[in-house]
């Protein structure tokens, strides 16, 4: 006998377990659950900062720290640490960035009794300015930063040097005062021009010349000039190459020159109105690289132009993109130094962050209730100095992912040197200049090419043989056919992959004829071998059942492909000159690839037949018997009632296993990135590759660095992915329910 | 017959008879790729005969030609005359290519030969092929055996020599690289782990220096215990070098090639069936057992056997529990509405997000987010070097749990609600709480069902390969993930997988040519691996069907 009280506890103990059991299987599955859920939540999450508009905090703002002139110009360097400005009379001043207080001053070495008159700036990653003085002289001088680490400790000490000497450059050499100047200086060369009263611009191209023996540089003086504008001229540009040279009016009337030949008299090359009437010119800068102009105009807008080459190959201006955010002039523009960005200031103290290929803006914000007369950007764009008429502002900037956007990323962008708007995936570029080119557009297409032509191979072929293995096959095939079909969904697709690139793309290539051959003929051939079959004496008939056609065929088949194959030297001599590839390429301009769409198709196809074919099998198989019979019943033959009942009945199962094939093709990773060359190429061309969402990832993920543009661009492929293949999968599996559904009303 | 025929298509047989085309071509096509793998896979290991033969270039050359055909071609004659032969008349010309080695003399494994101009083919039986650790085979005669550069025997006395003289190298060899991999190897391990001690000591700020004298002297003696092993080492190596051989090419050259870099030679005209067969068990067993050579072109995939292995057994620990409690909680505990069909059909559509996706999420997630953390918070000593922040072992099984885990919810479902209600009832008629009735009764019932789905995920995850790219895969481990040094299994450490070798093998390698078989034969492994493993869950659910008929009449 058992003790009461003990089998109470007993009972307590075993309810107290059932309730832990309860509550521990409720938090693991929602856990799992969640756990799963995480995965799109993560890829949004990571996806997401992407779209963020910048922002701008402000650090300081502090009086101007030399307060007897008037300041021209700024610059941040790197660390965004030193601040500096340059005054009116060519002195230097280097402050602190967050409370303004001076580091160091310099006073240029402007020769005694000349006034500076003018400003003209290099390439501001160089920090090379110029001076344009009142004797028609100009000097170059070059702020730079050294960083040394004393007591483990950052310390930025700014350096002024001379890079063509103390001595100031004769850019005029009548003598006038240098009333607007523009340089660029590199290892090799200088060129500098100026507007002065006279009726010419003067222009001096200055080469170096080192004398190994005395180990000397002596620069070189070539003088040449261009007429000036009949309108006062506002802006004077020379781009870093030193190839290019634009005077630009108040009134937007631009003048585009081409000075690459020294020998030759400057080019004209175009003339063009920047801005649109009766608008006026108020600001004029290059976009980094300086291919491109920005032209600020007195109604807000702010333009972005750059040459395009037309059909004679000739470099045209053209006008590419608007930025209208501003209702009042624009002040300033200034380059980012590493993005094809730029910060942009109008009269009423606003500032703009802006990206011109992702043509997106990034920010507008009232910063003061004066006009910004001055600004400059970190070499990194992290930081900010804004200066109005007695204060300078210090803001740290985030915006780290300017150059995406919904258009960048899905529209045609007009790149820099691109003859028209293109979608281009380039994600990776050698140098600053050329911008990475984040189009998914083509990458997206190669995706669907490639399961278009997968598709293609896969549905006929998977569906048929579902109609007759469910339908018209003797059930002792049937148990061998359709785990020998729903086994191959299981062969790793490296494999298949494998064989795609190695074996099957060469071959192809040697066997294209035959290939064709074989499409073409198989049908036929089978069609032909049924009706001899037909024909035969019914006792030969009749010692087969009903039910192994498929059997029956399987060495008419094996005949077929071996014939076409056999025969697809003899074809090629004969009918394509013996080589098709070259006959492609002359007589169609066909581009032949040998890891082309046929492979690929091909290849997928293969991989995507059994999860079709088993999905497919099902559904038919499934459909209820007393529809069949009643139908044959009825004196409808075999193949009516299959056209008419079965597959009408199946019909939604079908499109649910050709979407889940779908899926399963758009996915595939490894067979596209070793059956085809990768390139990211829009082109439906079947003898040619292609690059996938997929195979991309697989391809760039590893190389990206954490965190970077690229890599969350990356991940928003992979988002995208995920994207279609649920869908997808959801609408077939909804399908499919109601499919189950019907059957079981049947 | 315009009559028979007519009826015939108006019955809808064409269509009949293309379907059932359909189905045969279907069929054939996985049994002429498996049939395909197989061939080329499993002559792989195969010692081909070696034939010999004059040959006369398109430029007019003659040349002497030793080497195995590796294929034979059938190509329009104008391609040959393209590449500068002259033709008469025939449309096609049948092209060998021959795997002649010697690629440290030719330059390239491989000649490609058109049939008409090879001229006196023989297959001479005292044709040498050398197995080289580097630069691939040697196709040759041998002419005397050298002791320290002096000859000590020539032509048949060197060849009746050979054998013992070439197991002693091998076998001096094979104690280099024990002392090298696991001696040298564990002493490598624990000073790296001293050095991290110290930085850990460092940055906890101990000034003590007795801590850091302690460390000292370990390293110390490590160091001397290092130097001994080396120097070991070294004499072994004096030793290995001993011998050598001088073969001379088919075009008469002579070479000398030191017994130390070779793996085995064999003389496969001479060869009997059966010698044949016991070589080509052999290579067989060299390439399931042992460690690749030559950037993985040569030797064996022992290495990426394992990894693969490791992983889907990890996988396989971290992804059962998980998956079966969620499947429970689905189908027992969860109240059946709305939300529980739209988290099915969530579960059920994971399956097909493609595997690049959650490569992508175990790079984020796992790698830089949990391993970045979980590097700051446990092993500052180690930083900046990484430690569970990059791909490695753990993060792949990860990875790919979340990924065959609706596989394995899917089948568990399946099994518990193949489970008749009545039994459920029963128990609990008879007092049984529902804890007890899941522990006793379900759970014991839908384990083929649970089997079946862990079957089936570790017959993906071994084939997967996209997302391990992302999380852990390398082309040439250094060490494997379990070794004798605490803690033996190294979950931190990156690992060979065998789907990953073929991809690797086969595009990335310098020499695909050369490569290509041993690729076929790895792919030929790891199909079979995956065939059975399906074969077993299709047994095992079959099995399971048998069981519940049986019970519910």
């Amino acid at each position: 006998m058992t003790n009461p009280a003990s089998s109470e506890l007993m009972l307590r103990w075993r309810m107290l377990k059932d309730r832990l059991a309860q509550h521990m299987v409720a938090v693991g599955g929602i856990g799992v659950i969640v756990a799963i859920v995480l995965i799109a939540v993560y890829l949004v999450y990571v996806v997401l900062p992407m779209f963020e508009p910048a922002t701008i905090n402000k650090v300081a703002s502090y009086a101007l720290p030399a307060s007897d002139t008037e300041p021209v110009y700024f610059s941040i360097e790197e660390q965004a640490e030193i601040g500096m400005l340059l005054d009116r009379n060519g002195k230097l001043v280097f402050f602190n960035t967050v409370d303004g207080t001076p580091v160091k001053e310099v006073r240029l070495a402007v020769p005694e009794g000349r006034t500076v008159t003018s400003l003209g700036r290099s390439d501001p990653t160089t920090g090379v300015l110029a001076l344009g003085l009142s004797d028609g002289s100009a000097l170059v001088f070059r702020h730079a930063y050294r960083i040394s680490y004393p007591d483990d400790k950052r310390l930025i000490t700014p350096v002024v040097e001379y890079p063509l000497g103390e001595k100031p450059i004769v850019v005029d050499p009548d003598g006038l005062p240098l009333l607007k100047l523009a340089i660029q200086l590199d290892e090799e060369q200088a060129t500098l021009a100026a507007v002065t009263e006279a009726e010419t611009l003067p222009i001096v191209h200055l080469a170096k010349e080192e004398s190994l023996l005395e180990e000397t540089v002596t620069w070189q003086s070539l003088y040449t000039h261009i007429p000036r504008p009949r309108d006062e001229v506002a802006f004077l540009l020379v781009g870093k190459l030193q190839r290019d040279l634009f005077v630009a009016t108040d009134a937007g009337e631009l003048s585009f020159y081409n000075i690459s030949d020294w020998e030759e008299a400057p080019e004209l090359l175009q003339k063009v109105s920047l801005v649109s009437q009766p608008a006026t010119l108020t600001s004029l800068t290059f976009l980094a690289g300086d291919i491109s102009l920005l032209a600020g105009a007195s109604d807000g807008d702010i333009v972005q132009w750059f040459p395009v080459r037309d059909e004679n190959g000739k470099r045209v201006l053209t006008r590419i993109r608007d930025f209208d955010d501003f209702k009042t002039p624009v002040n300033t523009i200034v380059q980012e130094q590493e993005r094809k960005g730029f910060l942009a200031t109008d009269r009423t103290g606003k500032v703009g962050l802006f990206h011109t290929t992702a043509h997106r803006t990034l920010l507008v914000e009232s910063v003061s209730d004066k006009p910004i007369l001055q600004a400059a950007l970190a070499p990194r764009s992290n930081a900010m100095l804004l200066r109005d008429r007695d204060q300078i502002h210090f803001y740290k900037i985030h915006n780290e992912y300017p150059e995406v956007s919904w258009s960048s990323l899905w529209g045609k962008v007009w790149y820099e040197s691109y003859p028209e708007p293109e979608y281009v995936w380039q994600s990776s570029s050698a140098s600053n200049d050329f911008e990475p080119k984040l189009s998914l557009i083509p990458i997206s297409f190669g995706t669907l090419k490639a399961a278009f032509y997968a598709m293609l191979i896969a549905m006929p072929l998977a569906i048929m043989g579902a109609i007759f293995t469910a339908h018209f096959m003797s059930p002792r095939l049937r148990q061998v056919v359709k785990p020998t079909i729903e086994i191959m969904e299981a062969l790793p697709t490296v494999i298949l992959g494998f064989l795609a690139g190695l074996w099957l793309a060469p071959f192809v290539e040697n066997n294209l004829p035959g290939i064709f051959t074989l499409l073409i003929v198989m049908p036929f051939g089978l069609l032909f071998a049924a009706w001899s079959w037909h024909f035969l004496p019914a006792a030969v008939r009749h010692r087969i059942p009903d039910g192994w056609e498929a059997a029956l065929l399987v060495p008419v088949i094996i005949l077929l492909a071996y014939v076409s194959i056999e025969a697809s030297p003899w074809l090629e001599t004969s009918l394509f000159g013996g080589d098709i590839r070259v006959w492609l390429k002359q007589e169609l301009g066909i581009n032949y690839d040998q890891r082309n769409s046929i492979v690929v198709g091909l290849a997928m196809g293969f991989a995507v037949i059994p999860t079709i074919f088993s999905i497919t099998e099902d559904a038919i198989f499934a459909v209820p018997s007393h529809l069949v019979r009643g139908s044959l019943a009825l004196g409808a033959t075999p193949w009516q009632t299959m056209m008419r009942v079965v597959l009408l009945t199946a019909s939604p199962g079908i499109f649910s296993a050709v979407m889940i094939g779908l899926g399963r093709a758009v996915g595939e990773t490894m067979i596209v990135l070793m059956a085809t060359g990768n390139t990211p190429v829009m082109d439906f061309n079947i003898f040619e590759g292609m690059r996938t969402l997929s195979a991309n990832i697989a391809v760039e993920m590893p190389e990206s660095e954490v965190g970077s543009t690229h890599y969350r661009v990356l991940f928003l492929a992979a988002l995208v992915l995920f994207a279609f293949t649920f869908m997808v999968n959801t609408l077939a599996e909804i399908v499919r329910q109601r499919l189950r559904k019907r059957y079981s009303n049947l | 017959m315009r009559q028979r025929t007519k009826e015939w298509y108006k019955s809808g047989a064409p269509w009949i008879w293309l379907n059932a085309g359909a189905v045969s071509i279907s069929v054939l096509m996985v049994i002429g790729l498996i049939g395909l793998i197989s061939a080329r896979g499993l002559v792989y290991f195969w010692p081909s005969d070696v034939l010999e033969g004059h040959y006369r270039e398109s430029n007019g050359q003659e040349i002497p030609v030793l080497g195995e055909i590796d294929t034979v071609e059938i190509i329009p004659a104008s391609r040959a005359r393209d590449s500068g032969y002259t033709i008469e008349g025939d449309s096609e010309v049948t092209r060998y290519l021959i795997k002649v080695g010697n690629r440290d003399i030719y330059g390239a494994d491989f000649k490609l030969v058109m049939e008409p101009f090879l001229t006196e083919v023989t297959y001479p039986e005292d044709v040498l092929v050398v197995e080289r650790r580097e630069w691939g085979n040697f196709y040759g005669h041998l002419k005397s055996i050298t002791e320290n550069g002096n000859v000590i025997a020539e032509g048949a006395e060197a060849k009746k020599l050979l054998p013992a003289r070439l197991a002693r190298s091998v076998d001096l060899f094979h104690q280099v690289r024990s002392i090298q991999k696991h001696e040298i190897g564990a002493i490598n391990f624990q000073l790296e782990k001293l050095r991290l001690k110290k930085r850990g000591l460092e940055l906890k700020g101990v000034k003590d220096p007795s801590a850091y004298a302690a460390l000292e002297e370990e390293a110390k003696s490590l160091e001397q215990k290092y130097k001994q092993l080396r120097e070991k080492m070294t004499e072994l190596i004096v030793q290995s070098r001993r011998d050598s051989i001088i073969v001379t090419t088919i075009t008469g050259q002579e070479i000398t090639l030191p017994l130390a870099k070779v793996v085995r030679v064999h003389y496969p005209n001479a060869m009997g069936l059966w010698q044949k067969i016991g070589f080509y068990f052999e290579k067989l067993w060299e390439f399931v057992s042992d460690e690749p050579r030559e950037a993985n072109t040569e030797g064996g995939i022992f290495p990426a056997i394992f990894g693969t292995v490791m992983m889907v057994l990890l996988m396989s620990v971290i992804v059962t529990p998980f998956g079966v409690v969620a499947a429970v909680y689905l189908r027992e505990y969860a109240k059946q509405g709305l939300l529980i069909r739209l988290i099915r059909i969530a579960v059920n559509n994971l399956a097909g997000v493609p595997s690049i996706v959650y490569g992508v999420f175990g790079l984020g997630f796992f790698v830089y987010f949990l391993g970045g953390n979980i590097d700051t918070l446990f092993f500052p000593e180690a930083q900046p070097a990484p430690t569970f922040g990059t791909p490695g072992l753990l993060w792949a099984s990860l990875t790919l749990a979340i990924l065959t885990l609706p596989v394995v919810i899917v089948a568990t479902e399946e099994g518990l609600a193949r489970i008749p209600s009545s039994i459920r009832e029963g128990s609990m008629a008879l007092g049984a709480t529902r804890a007890e009735t899941l522990w006793r009764i379900v759970i014991p019932m839908a384990s083929p069902a649970m089997m079946t789905g862990l079957i089936l995920a570790v017959a993906r995850a071994a084939g997967e390969v996209a997302p391990l790219m992302l999380v852990g895969v390398v082309k040439l481990a250094p060490s494997l993930p379990l070794d004798g040094n605490f803690p033996y299994l190294h979950m931190d450490r990156k690992f060979m997988h065998l789907g990953f070798h073929i991809y690797d093998v086969g595009f990335q390698s310098p020499n695909v040519e050369a490569a290509r078989p041993l690729v076929y034969a790895t792919s030929l492994l790891l199909i079979i691996v995956i065939v059975l493993l399906n074969l077993a869950a299709i047994y095992v659910r079959n099995h399971l069907r048998e069981k519940y008929r049986a019970l519910e009449n």
